[in-house]
């Protein structure tokens, strides 16, 4: 092995100039693939974030509408202790009536929530634009475009009209603004107690929320707790479940940055293994006199797979430096009017170093050609030949 | 004295399974008592360096054996022929062949390095010994193409020793070096001769240098002509 690894360093070293421009040649396929990498999951990540980043990944509900959710107190133990990657759990109380004040009346969905867990989801202190959150009951914060429509201010009194149920009125105490028109125009929370009062449910709840570690994982998981709860009473709704259209566009994502991975990556191997393959015609004349000193075929192979071995390494370490250097240059120069990227990169040192690491893998077995070549290189063969 | 080095009703034929085979070497019975130094002299083409491949492994006759102390060597695995040759046969070439990217004293070192034993103080001490012999002491360090062809084939004998083989087998050494060069290296490779019992198979077109041997064979048409021992 070493007798095999000093030859290969010396005939490296020997070639200053091929080795470094091989070398190259897989630092620019790494590097492509981090950048690339880095890209497509910046995107990914991104997209995930805005869609589902700050909302329930998991809920359990009533199996019937009109139906709540009792011993929910008990029942976030279970589901907490259900997994670690369960990571926020939250009750919720929903109920959509009418917003009224003097000069108009719109259609909203009020919901109740313990802040104290529900902000974890919702992040609704960074969201809010004017006022504070609900702290005692009947304190209600609306989003900015409903707060708009009603030409409303802060501390002012509205009623929430729910058909055969009652009325009920609110202070507004608060603005959020959620960048989604929908949820602006129509979501106005408050604390559990108030809607559950109204409601005249005691201590019962429409739906429990969740959020979890790995947002790919939620349908799993969303089973786990299906059949910890064990409860007919109960479903369990995921949100991969509810937006497939945006899981099979993430997927379609993944695999052409796979494509695109698997294809630098044989374009790497091709290259190596035909340079190498020339290095033992260019080397052959030392093989043959190796070999008529008694250098083992074997020991003879093993040179050219170090070469593999060392080039790639060389090769992944420049490389996951150029890619590195790449993101960096993108994210700093490629920034949109808000001064953000335009592309959120996501560097995954995972990600790198099994870039770097298949990089490496891929020379090693490039150098398999050339080192049975080596091989089988006849002694007789190259000495005639002189 | 014991024989070293047997062949046995070799025949070579080039190209045996094409339409228009070429047999180079006919029955040829050959035996090299150790310690001996003999001399192969013969025609261009007449069959001396196949002849030569063959004593030393690097080829295989078509037909008949190759005894190396004793020992059959047509039944010896891969591995077994590298060890053999690392162990017992140096190799001197017509066209030296060293390593370029190594220096001297580095090709000089190869064929212990290869037989995988570590590099001692006393193992380099004898690398540089050989290289002082054959008159290299000041250009050891440099690399092989830095040096002339003399200076190329004298590193190459003093690498043939490394490894105290008990046959050296030599392929026009001195084809390319001047007269007085060629005088030394003959006068050395005796010295090496009587000093370690090493015995010397060398080919030559140098009649002069090929009469003080101690045996002189000639090779005819891929047969021995002449066999003469003083
Ligand atoms: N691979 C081969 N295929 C066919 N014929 C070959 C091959 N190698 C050698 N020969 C022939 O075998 C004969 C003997 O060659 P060899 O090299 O042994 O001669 P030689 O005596 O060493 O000659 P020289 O003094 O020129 O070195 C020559 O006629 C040569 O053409
Ligand atoms: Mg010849």
């Amino acid at each position: 092995m070493k007798l095999a690894f000093s030859i290969a360093k010396r005939f490296l070293t020997s070639g200053k100039t091929q080795t470094l421009m091989i070398a190259l040649g897989i630092a620019i396929g790494v590097s492509v693939q981090v950048f690339i990498g880095s890209l497509i999951s910046g995107l990914q990540n991104s997209l995930v974030d805005k869609t589902i980043g700050s909302s329930s990944q998991i809920t359990v509900k009533a199996a019937e509408t009109g139906n709540y959710i009792s011993d929910y107190a008990d029942k976030i133990i279970v589901i907490e202790g259900v997994s670690t990657d369960i990571e926020i759990v939250s009750p919720a109380v929903n109920q959509s009536g009418a917003l009224v004040n003097s000069e108009s009346s719109e259609p909203v969905l009020a919901r109740g929530f313990d802040f104290s867990r529900a902000n974890d989801i919702y992040q609704f202190d960074q969201k809010l634009v004017e006022g504070r959150l609900p702290v005692s009951n009947n304190e209600v914060v609306l989003g900015i475009d409903l707060y708009n429509t009603m030409a409303l201010s802060l501390n002012d009194t509205v009623e929430f009209q729910v058909p055969l149920v009652g009325t009920t009125s609110f202070t507004v105490v608060g603005v959020y603004d959620f960048n989604v028109k929908q949820i602006n125009q129509t979501w106005i929370l408050t604390n559990l107690d108030t809607l559950q009062d109204l409601l005249s449910i005691g201590d019962e709840v429409s739906q429990i929320e969740m959020q979890v570690k790995d947002v790919f994982a939620a349908e799993e998981l969303a089973l786990v707790v299906e059949t910890t709860l064990e409860d007919s009473n109960l479903t369990v709704d995921n949100w991969i479940a509810q937006n497939a259209e945006l899981l099979s566009g993430l997927q379609g994502q993944s695999i052409s940055s796979l494509m695109i991975q698997i294809f630098v990556m044989v374009s790497v191997v091709l290259g190596i293994s035909s340079v190498l393959a020339i290095t033992v015609l260019q080397k052959s004349k030392q093989i043959g006199i190796l070999k008529a000193m008694g250098i083992k075929d074997k020991d003879a192979s093993l040179v050219f797979l170090f070469e593999g071995l060392i080039l790639g390494i060389l090769g992944a370490i420049l490389g996951v430096l150029f890619g590195l250097g790449l993101s960096y240059m993108f994210t700093t120069f490629a920034i949109g009017a808000d001064g953000n990227p335009v592309v959120p990169l996501y560097i995954d040192f995972g990600f790198i170093a099994l870039s770097a690491g298949i990089a490496v893998a891929a020379a090693t077995i490039a150098s398999l050609i050339p080192a049975r070549k080596s091989s089988k290189l006849s002694v007789i063969e190259v000495i005639r030949n002189a | 004295m014991p024989k070293i080095l047997e062949l046995k009703k070799i025949n070579k034929i080039y190209g045996e399974n094409t339409k228009v085979p070429t047999q180079v070497l006919f029955d040829i019975d050959l035996s090299f008592e150790e310690s001996s130094f003999n001399s192969i002299i013969g025609q261009s083409g007449s069959g001396k360096s196949t002849l030569l491949n063959i004593l030393g492994t690097l080829d295989k006759p078509s037909n008949g054996s190759v005894l190396i102390n004793q020992i059959e060597t047509s039944k010896m695995k891969k591995n077994q022929l590298s060890n053999l040759r690392n162990e017992t046969i140096g190799f001197i070439f017509q066209f030296h062949y060293l390593l370029p990217e190594f220096t001297a004293l580095e090709n000089v070192l190869m064929p212990y390095q290869i037989s995988k034993r570590p590099i001692t103080k006393e193992v380099l001490a004898r690398a540089n010994e050989l290289l002082d012999l054959v008159g290299l002491e000041k250009v050891k360090n440099n690399l092989s193409i830095n040096m002339s062809g003399g200076q190329q084939q004298r590193t190459a004998i003093a690498r043939s020793l490394m490894n105290q083989p008990k046959i050296i087998l030599a392929d026009e050494p001195t084809g390319n070096l001047d007269s007085d060069t060629t005088e030394q290296i003959y006068e050395l490779l005796r010295e090496i001769n009587k000093k370690y019992k090493t015995t010397f198979i060398i080919i030559t077109h140098d009649r002069h240098i090929a009469e003080k041997a101690d045996r002189i064979i000639e090779i005819k048409d891929g047969r021995i002509n002449l066999d003469i021992t003083k």
